[in-house]
């Protein structure tokens, strides 16, 4: 049980509380409890738990999303394995994340180890770099697609870059870097935030230390910030993926899935169910994008307990 | 680190003093104070842009030079904004979702935490635990598409239904915080409590409730900065265009009023500036916020 919730909250305190309920409320249970917990599963199992099985069960029918259907098997399944519109809402999407999550995270750390140094208004630089993270995705992404259709053109042209003088919008070459760039910008901010509360967490004598032993910043950094801050680069990379992979409101801003299905992710194709008539054949989609999900989620837990470094 | 507020809002403050300390044999590092000041613009630059635009004249957005000031200043794009978009509707629904969700999100995972870490040793409650936290990996577009159905067929595809979306979709994080947050409050505050008398009810919201207070501000603040900027949820679940929140309205943008870019971004900027200045108030809960989520 323990092993399971390693990297949750849940884990490093789990013990102790198990302990003292134990020793004062084994006997009676306020029934009240019960009227405590009644809202959360409730929203819960209404909410999440019914329609994730009645997607499982259409994703095996031939349903339009009304009216009568009948099962089909696994028809479905088949189909969007052939599907190429799919598959390539697939790679775009695993693509992008992979590529995200490696610039948020290099940029992130960067910043953090810039704002815990000793540099001048430290304050006022963290707020400025945390605000992109409390505007709304399609707002900012409106912002840049005005950009990076007129502003960035013009700029271009005038520097005599040829892939800069038509909309990078509009090329589908190019047009997943605006989405990587503009979904950066938003998630910078918060995994630097974390990077900062990791980097934090060393204690300054640790540097003293090895500076009087006659160690250089590039070793303290390779040797002691690196390793230390490991753990916390785990998180960021597990939350950030997950973010990623669902990614919407930033694409839709920006290109709509757009030049043609170039920036599709998996989000838009699902969705797209309810406009083509094709309501159970992209459930049979959003069950495989789950199954990929937890896949990762697994993949990247089995990382993270080898690091082990994120409840301490 | 150790999981009571305090001790985590003191990190920064703790690891300040370390770096005066410091600060007495080295100075001040101004090539990186000066990299980090221009790092900033990637920042200021499209909100400056933002600001600017909003401030032009219709005839000098179109010319495509972003970067040039307002000249000559106007008004009139907020005015066209306000009622293009019918603000006062769109923001008093968008209101209406984020109070919801603040309340919803903070209430119903601190009853369900505290209920959960009371009782650890029952089992439906250990399991309960496990089943909110199943939530983390089921992301919204896996069901969404019966979500959408169901949300009709109850009549909750307005902006309550959103809400309680909201609430949902964050309750696994939420209810984590909460349980790691009571583990640490000493169980002998409650017990005193219960032997003048007190009942599970007056214990909860006399005293277990106010002690969340820290951590439900953090819960608060990042319900309401998820719920206020979201466009996914309300495009998908809300059915009538004229309940849409805030985000959702300024699509109108992209189809009808394409070419005046002034009242586009007037309006972006109003989209954007609650949930600013929201943060720049609430800051210091932001930051522990998020290393608390991460940390513990």
């Amino acid at each position: 049980m323990s092993s399971m919730t390693k990297p949750s909250t849940g884990a490093v305190v789990t013990s102790p509380a198990a302990a003292t309920t134990t020793k004062t409320r084994k006997s009676r249970l306020d029934p009240l409890y019960y009227f405590f917990l009644f809202p959360a599963l409730a929203i819960f199992t209404l909410a999440v738990t019914l329609p994730a099985v009645l997607g499982f069960v259409y994703s095996f029918t031939n349903s339009v999303g009304f009216g009568e259907f009948d099962f089909i098997g696994i028809r479905n399944f088949i189909a969007v394995f052939q599907d190429e519109g799919v598959l390539s809402a697939y790679s775009f999407t695993l693509a992008f994340a992979l590529v995200t999550v490696i610039v948020v995270n290099a940029l992130a750390f960067l910043l953090a180890l810039g704002l815990t140094s000793r540099v001048r208004f430290r304050a006022a630089l963290r707020t400025v770099f945390v605000i992109p993270m409390v505007i709304s995705g399609i707002v900012i992404a409106f912002v840049f697609q005005y950009l990076f259709s007129n502003s960035l053109p013009l700029l271009g042209q005038s520097m005599g870059i040829e892939p800069l003088a038509t909309s990078i919008l509009a090329n589908p070459d190019l047009a997943w870097l605006a989405i990587v760039v503009v979904t950066a910008w938003q998630s910078i901010p918060s995994a630097m935030l974390i990077y900062i509360a990791g980097l934090l967490t060393v204690p300054a004598e640790v540097y003293e230390a090895s500076s009087l032993d006659g160690a250089s910043p590039w070793h303290n950094l390779r040797h002691i910030t690196l390793p230390l801050v490991a753990g916390y680069a785990v998180i960021n990379m597990v939350l950030g993926f997950k973010n990623y992979l669902n990614a919407y409101d930033i694409i839709v801003g920006l290109t709509d899935g757009g030049p043609g299905v170039a920036t599709r992710s998996v989000a838009m194709s699902i969705f797209r169910g309810f406009e083509g008539g094709d309501y159970a054949y992209q459930m049979a989609n959003a069950v495989i994008f789950f199954l990929i999900s937890i896949v990762i989620a697994l993949i990247q837990l089995r990382f993270t307990r080898g690091k082990g470094g994120i409840a301490a | 680190m150790s999981s009571a507020p305090g001790t985590i809002q003191a990190g920064p403050a703790a690891a300040g003093k370390n770096h005066r300390v410091r600060g007495h044999q080295e100075r001040s590092n101004w090539p990186a104070t000066i990299v980090l000041l221009v790092c900033t613009l990637s920042v200021l630059v499209p909100l400056y842009v933002t600001v600017s635009m909003a401030f032009k004249t219709t005839g000098q957005a179109v010319d495509g030079n972003a970067f040039s000031l307002p000249s000559p200043l106007t008004f009139d794009s907020f005015i066209q904004a306000w009622t293009l978009t019918n603000f006062p509707r769109g923001f008093a629904i968008s209101v209406f979702v984020s109070v919801t969700a603040v309340a919803g999100e903070i209430i119903v995972s601190a009853l369900a935490a505290y209920a959960i870490v009371r009782n650890w040793d029952r089992r439906l409650f250990r399991w309960s635990f496990f089943y909110l936290l199943a939530a983390m990996f089921i992301p919204f577009p896996v069901v969404a598409l019966p979500q959408i159905q169901l949300t009709g067929l109850v009549g909750l595809d307005n902006p309550l239904g959103v809400a309680i979306l909201h609430i949902v979709f964050a309750l696994a994080f939420n209810t984590m915080l909460f349980t790691a947050f009571l583990r640490s409050i000493p169980l002998e505050l409650e017990e005193s409590m219960r032997i003048d008398g007190a009942g599970t009810w007056q214990v909860f919201w006399r005293l277990i409730f106010p002690l969340l207070g820290p951590m439900s501000a953090t819960v608060g603040i990042f319900a309401f900065i998820a719920s206020w900027n979201d466009f996914m949820m309300p495009s998908l679940i809300i059915s009538d265009p004229e309940m849409q929140t805030i985000p959702v309205l300024q699509k109108i943008f992209q189809t009808q009023f394409s070419n005046s870019y002034n009242v586009a971004f007037a309006s972006y900027l109003m989209a954007m500036t609650p949930a600013i200045v929201v943060y720049l108030f609430t800051q210091r809960w932001v930051m522990s916020g998020l290393t608390q989520g991460a940390v513990k």
